[in-house]
């Protein structure tokens, strides 16, 4: 002991005190306190805030929507690319969602272009494939930085915004030229849905696969204006969808389509050559519809990077960001439930 | 629990040193992957989960040999309100190490996530589907996170203020890994 009093103590504390410091500061730095310009989920959600305010308790995009539930039906033809239990003939319970691009839950269906389906295909060895897919045939723009920006544009007080973003961004071209040419329909059922990103596929004999897929309606899409669409009311899509498939089950074939070496898998905004070898693997069929304040679909975050063994994200940037994202779209809607109460007693809580 | 001399067995040292990594590699992964969206967000997740769990199993076998060799008394002349913070503190981290892996399966539960460790393994959900639960777990798991660090930083202080300035042999107990279980007895 005797070798302590002579060290003087304040050497010691000072040490300490940098330890302790340096510890924190590293710790704060990889928390981001440091870095305002890093591009967090909290930035990218709050972006998507209409100029009206966020709807508590919705979903922060999407936020329109209403549940099914049904079948996703495997043909066993996917097998070839994955070894995913999905993938094996049979028939496995699906939670779904039809929705609408939008940050208000009460927008009118024919003033929203992107119309969206998300589903959780459930499997008896408790795996999980959710997917969320949009109807544009490529995606807006080629980063998550970049679709920042995009809503950061969009939600600008600055009219010329959306034309700088445009100018800066060409590849955006090719989605402004799906939403200002296709034809819209007028229903749900009739739409095709894209995963748009890619994923990468493990099939028995660990050989990858980078893919894409969607789903193709069994019903034959009909053209209808979007002025006419006005006239059918703000939820016409709802009402719709929730009358056809209580009258018969509808369908959409899956189709998967495998990229070929040098194919821009990096980027949803560049479709593949249509001569891409496609699968087809199997049906989803929506054969109830409940609307989503007490439905099944109220809940679960449809989160495209919840995926089954056998299937994996790729070098597409996006997946990640939107986890990132969605999940904490989840945090904050669910702490407001109360804000968008269940109206059935015994409802799942 | 049982007070003894020397050092702690080595086991309990080797499962210190292992936890200290596992612990602070988790707190910087939760911290660094809640506030990016890039990629390595998927990775950092895919770590948090398995290291989690981990950390949860070897905290529990930590509080069996605890329970069971117990640890060095603390210097005689150590002022009590010292003691006091020491066996405080040491509670507190315990609860931590074995509470913050159950609050975060728990609040993947609530929120009906699938709770995948490893490829095709997955954990059973431990509680039902809920907003108002999951929510709860959340703030937990968020602030009891920044309190774990706060801790283990006040945690280090100690330890070093132990070393470098009273001199006492506390530090020595748990020092290291690779030497025996006595340490040789103060002049």
């Amino acid at each position: 002991m005797a070798a302590a009093h002579r060290l003087p103590v304040l050497g010691p504390l000072a040490l300490i005190a940098i330890v302790i410091g340096l510890g924190a500061a590293i710790f704060a730095y990889t928390a981001g306190w440091f870095s305002p310009q890093r591009l967090t989920p909290d930035k990218l959600v709050a972006a998507f805030a209409p100029p009206t305010g966020v709807a508590l308790g919705h979903r922060r995009n999407h936020a329109k929507g209403i549940c099914f539930t049904g079948l996703f039906e495997a043909n066993g033809a996917g097998s070839e690319l994955s070894q995913t239990r999905v993938f094996a003939r049979g028939q496995y319970p699906v939670i779904g969602r039809f929705n609408l691009a939008t940050a208000d839950p009460n927008a009118p269906d024919a003033t929203v272009r992107v119309r969206g389906l998300g589903m959780q295909i459930s499997t008896p060895d408790r795996q999980e494939w959710r997917s969320a897919m949009i109807d544009p045939p490529v995606f807006s723009v080629s980063t998550p930085q970049a679709f920042y920006e995009l809503l950061r544009a969009s939600g600008s007080k600055d009219p010329n915004a959306l034309k700088a973003f445009a100018a800066a961004h060409p590849e955006f071209a090719r989605f402004g030229d799906w939403a200002k040419n296709a034809p819209w329909t007028g229903s749900y059922a009739e739409e095709r849905f894209n995963s748009l990103n890619s994923f990468v596929f493990v099939d028995g004999s660990g050989a990858e696969h980078v893919v894409r897929w969607s789903l193709l309606p069994a019903a034959h899409p009909v053209a209808v204006s979007p002025d006419e669409l006005a006239k059918r009311g703000s939820d016409f899509l709802e009402q719709e969808i929730a009358q056809r498939v209580a009258s018969e089950p509808q369908r959409w074939t899956m189709v998967v389509t495998v990229a070929n070496p040098g194919d821009p898998t990096a980027d949803p905004t560049e479709a593949w050559p249509v001569n891409r070898r496609s699968i087809e693997v199997g049906t989803l069929v929506a054969q109830h519809v409940q609307a989503e304040r007490d439905g099944p679909c109220r809940d679960i975050n449809f989160d495209p990077t919840v995926l089954p063994s056998g299937m994996r994200t790729s070098d597409d940037p996006f997946p990640a960001a939107r986890s990132a994202a969605y999940a904490k779209s989840y945090d904050l809607r669910t702490a407001e439930a109360k804000d968008y109460p269940r109206t059935v007693t015994g409802a799942k809580p | 629990m049982t007070r003894r001399h020397g050092r702690f067995a080595a086991w309990q040292r080797l499962l210190h040193w292992l936890m200290a990594i596992c612990i602070l590699a988790m707190l910087f992964i939760g911290v660094g992957m809640v506030s990016t969206i890039k990629p390595i967000y998927l990775t950092l997740v895919s770590i948090h989960k398995p290291l989690g769990i981990a950390i949860l199993v070897l905290a529990l076998v930590r509080l069996a040999l605890r329970l069971r060799y117990g640890a060095p008394s603390l210097p005689a002349n150590l002022p009590e309100p010292m003691k006091l913070a020491a066996e405080g503190s040491h509670y507190a981290l315990y609860a931590l190490m074995i509470g913050m892996p159950l609050i975060g399966w728990g609040m993947l539960s609530a929120a009906a996530y699938p709770l995948v460790l490893f490829r095709g393994w997955h954990l059973p959900a431990i509680l039902p589907q809920s907003d108002s639960l999951h929510t709860l777990l959340w703030d937990a798991h968020f602030y009891l996170a920044f309190a774990f660090f706060a801790l283990i930083l006040l945690h280090v202080a100690a330890a070093l203020f132990h070393a470098l300035v009273r001199r006492d042999g506390v530090f020595e107990t748990m020092a290291s890994v690779l030497t025996g279980d006595e340490v040789a007895p103060a002049e």
